[in-house]
Formats: structure tokens, sequence, C-alpha cells
């Protein structure tokens, strides 16, 4: 009895429609977020995360309108990262029906934002977004480091103080991103996983890596991760939502099943 | 005329997955999100939902009068289902922003998680985030159709503790036993989200439109 672990499967959506292919075995056309948001409640999915990859202004109110029309369908939380740098947008995504907000880049350059947005409203609404990379040799230490603009941007920041500092500043949950092994299938990247999570007292999202349902695992009981986040694992039928909670649940992880 | 469910709209966090929610499940009812005190006395039920720090809600509740609108819907034996914060503001006292008096409706006590370890040692995570179970304490209408120890969906860092087990309609377990549900008469309020709890938080709001105290 107790707190079950999260899936939560990762929706990369462009002007209103799911990108980076998704592509349910038995469905044709995937493209429509509220559709794959629907697919995925329906298959036990803990909660969604929906990262807005849209770069024109235009696109800013599709993307509201499509939060809204998942909001009025789904009724599990949902998390909506991407662009977000002001307060407003924060408190827009809200009014469209997001129970969460991902705050990443917006973070490195202004690192107050952060505790201005959680103290109007509220820490359990903040999640900071870490996309981090070691940057120590073999023979050292492990050292990871923050980087932005999709992994090619160092900024000196060290990832664990860092995410300790994003906490202190209010932020209520990590979603941890790791930069080698996002896209390899290879798994997480347990140390660094292992590292943010005991350093910081909320919860920690892994992601970047995914491979099979072992790596899942891996990240909780290994990695002490408090959910998982995965796509394309998920997006083209490899595994379904259920299998992956049988999978953890057989493996002594407590899941809502 | 159809009734009119009243959700409580006073500032605070997100008010549309509530009503989203409602009307989901809703047979007939209108669901009114409304800030005005009239409006919400002259409902037939009333959700008081919330989220975010328990000062400010308790701060704007006493400026808008909506305090006393709370009071009058409960003494007027209509329907009130608390949510989250909305659940808390009902206790006497909340430890949370150095302590604050809350409306007192309830005897309880709102307390920090703190610092708790599981059973293996390693550190609890606050806020208590996701899916926990809620072990029924009583029998109760708003239960219907939901299996003891089902999964709803939590986000919060204090808790509801020092209730009478009488008024406990639920309890959940992180690091201690909690309060997750509560009730009296008319009122009945939880810890969780049932708007974000899929299956069994609708059927727990379709239950709360039916409910007949």
């Amino acid at each position: 009895m107790g707190l079950a672990k999260r899936i939560i499967p990762c929706l990369d959506v462009d002007d209103g429609r799911v990108v980076k292919g998704v592509q349910f075995v038995d469905i044709r056309d995937a493209g429509d977020p509220v559709e794959v948001a629907k697919r995925y409640n329906d298959a036990g999915a803990d909660e969604i995360t929906f990262l807005d990859i849209t770069a024109s202004h235009e696109g800013r109110d599709t993307t509201l309108h499509t939060v809204e029309r998942i909001a009025s369908q789904v009724f599990i939380p949902l998390t909506v990262g991407g662009g977000v740098r002001t307060l407003e947008d924060i408190r827009n995504l809200l009014n469209a029906g997001a129970d969460k907000v991902g705050i990443n880049s917006a973070a490195v350059h202004n690192p107050e934002f952060v505790r201005e947005a959680a103290e109007r409203f509220g820490s359990q609404c903040i999640v900071v977004a870490i996309d981090a990379k070691k940057v120590s040799a073999e023979s050292e230490p492990n050292r990871w480091e923050i980087f932005t603009h999709g992994g090619r941007k160092p900024t000196g920041l060290d990832a664990v103080e860092w995410a300790k500092r994003m906490t202190d500043y209010g932020a209520g949950e990590i979603l941890l991103t790791s930069m080698d092994r996002d896209g390899t299938k290879n798994g997480f990247d347990i140390a660094l996983t292992r590292a943010i999570s005991d350093a910081v007292p909320v919860p920690v999202i892994a992601s970047g890596g995914v491979g099979n349902l072992q790596h899942l695992v891996d990240g909780v009981i290994q990695g002490g991760a408090d959910a998982v986040l995965a796509a394309s694992i998920f997006h083209f039928g490899e595994y379904s939502v259920e299998e992956a909670k049988r999978f953890m649940q057989n493996a002594g992880i407590e899941m809502r099943v | 005329m159809s009734e009119v469910v009243a959700v409580i709209d006073y500032g605070m966090g997100n008010l549309h997955s509530a009503g989203k929610a409602l009307e989901k499940v809703a047979s007939g009812q209108q669901i009114l999100i409304t800030g005005d005190a009239d409006q919400i006395r002259a409902a037939d039920r009333v959700v008081f939902p919330g989220v975010g720090a328990i000062r400010d809600c308790i701060g704007v509740l006493r400026e808008t009068g909506l305090d006393e609108a709370i009071r009058d819907v409960i003494a007027a034996g209509k329907p009130l289902l608390g949510i989250c914060v909305g659940m808390q503001a009902l206790m006497a006292h909340s430890e949370e922003n150095n302590g604050v008096d809350c409306l007192g409706v309830f005897d309880g006590e709102v307390a920090f998680f703190g610092e708790m370890q599981d059973e293996t040692g390693s550190k609890l995570k606050v806020p208590h985030m996701g899916w926990n179970q809620v072990q029924q304490g009583m029998a109760h209408p708003m239960w219907a159709g939901i299996a003891n120890n089902a999964r709803f969906y939590f986000v919060h860092s204090y808790c509801v503790t020092g209730m009478s087990d009488d008024e406990v309609a639920g309890f959940c377990d992180y690091g201690r036993r909690f309060a997750a549900a509560v009730t009296r008469n008319n009122v009945f309020a939880v810890q969780f989200h049932p708007e974000k709890s899929a299956d069994a938080g609708l059927t727990l709001l379709e239950n709360f439109l039916r409910w007949q105290p």
C-alpha cells in the first residue's frame, strides 16, 4: 500500500498536431493530440506530458486551444512545457486546463522566474525541466552540466547544484532528461537520476533513453525516480502502457493497475 | 428548472478542471463557475475547490465574504464538496504560512508532511504527488461504485490530522496516516483531486451530483 510510481507518455506537439510520429498499431491518423491523449488515458497512463515545440507566435494560441480540448476530455493530470517564459504564459496554460507547467531555458536565463512562478501559482504546478549532459572524464567522479538549445549550449551550471537550487526556489517537481541518452534507447542515465533524486526533496521524473521495459524498472529501482517518462516505445506500439505497468509491478514496484 | 451546481471561483488556481469534469458527469444539472456569494447561496449544490497557499485562500475568502456564503450553504443543508485546499480551508487551523486560522467547520489541524522516511529508510518526497490508495473509513453514498483502496491523484505538502475517526470517510498513508476524505452531515471533503483521478474520480463526482444528505 502506498504511493504508486507513475508512467508518463510524452507528446511533442507542433501547431496543434502531434509530431515525431505517434503511430498506434491500430490507428491510422494519430496526429490529433486529443485523440492520442485519450488513448493514453484509456490505457492507464498516470499523467500526460505535452511538449509544445511550436515556434510561431500564432501557434501559441493553437496550443492553448489544444490544451483546452484535451482538458475537457482527459481527466488525468496534464503537464505542458516548451517556450514558457512569462507569468502570463503560465497563467494562460493553467486557465486552458494544464495542471502543471514545465519551465526549462527561462529558468536558466532568469532563475528568479521560478521563484515568482511558484509564489504566484503554487509549487505544485511548477515543474523545472533540466537537460543534463555528463562532462566528467571516465576516471573522474561523475559531474553533469546543464545544457540548453537541445543540448548544444553548455551553461557551466552543475546539474545537481542546479536541481537543488530550483527546488529551493519553489519547483514542485524536476523533469530530468539525460542529453547523452535521449533518443538512444540505451536506458536512463542511472547515476545521474540517482544523484538528482537523492539531492532534492521533491519528486523526480526520469527521461531520455528508454528502449525497453527493464529500463523503466531500472529508473525507479536503481535511479530512485518517482516517475518515468517515455515517448517512442509507446508511440509506435512497441509496448503498451498496460504492459509496462504489469512489468514494473512484477518487478516489485507499486503501480496503479 | 434544472439543478444548479456552483463551483466557487475565488481566483485561486485552475477551476476549469473541476468544472469540466462535473460537466462530463452531469445529467441535466447546470455547472456554474462563480465568485458571486448570492449565486453560491442560491445554488442547489456547491463545490469548493482550491490549490495554492492557505493564507491567500483564506484571505480572499474573508475579503470577498465567500467564507460566510460557505457557512450559509452548510447551514442550509445543501451538499458541499471540498477539494484539496478547499478541504484544508474547512479545518480549524493550518500550520502553513506560519499558522493560519481556517473556517473551523471541522476540528482538524492541517500539518506539514515533514521529514519522513519510507520503510527502506529513504526520504519521502514532498509534495505527496501521484496516485495513492484511499481506504474507506465508512460506508457512504459518495463511495458508491468505488472500490475500497481505489487510487486517486494527490498533490499536496500539508495534510489533515487530528480528526475524530467517526468523521473520516477515507484514510491515506504516506509516511503517516492522514485523512483523505472527511464528512459530516451535508459536507464531504477530499484531499485528492477527483477531477484528475480518471474513472474513480469521475464516479465520486457523479455520486456528489446525486447525493441527498
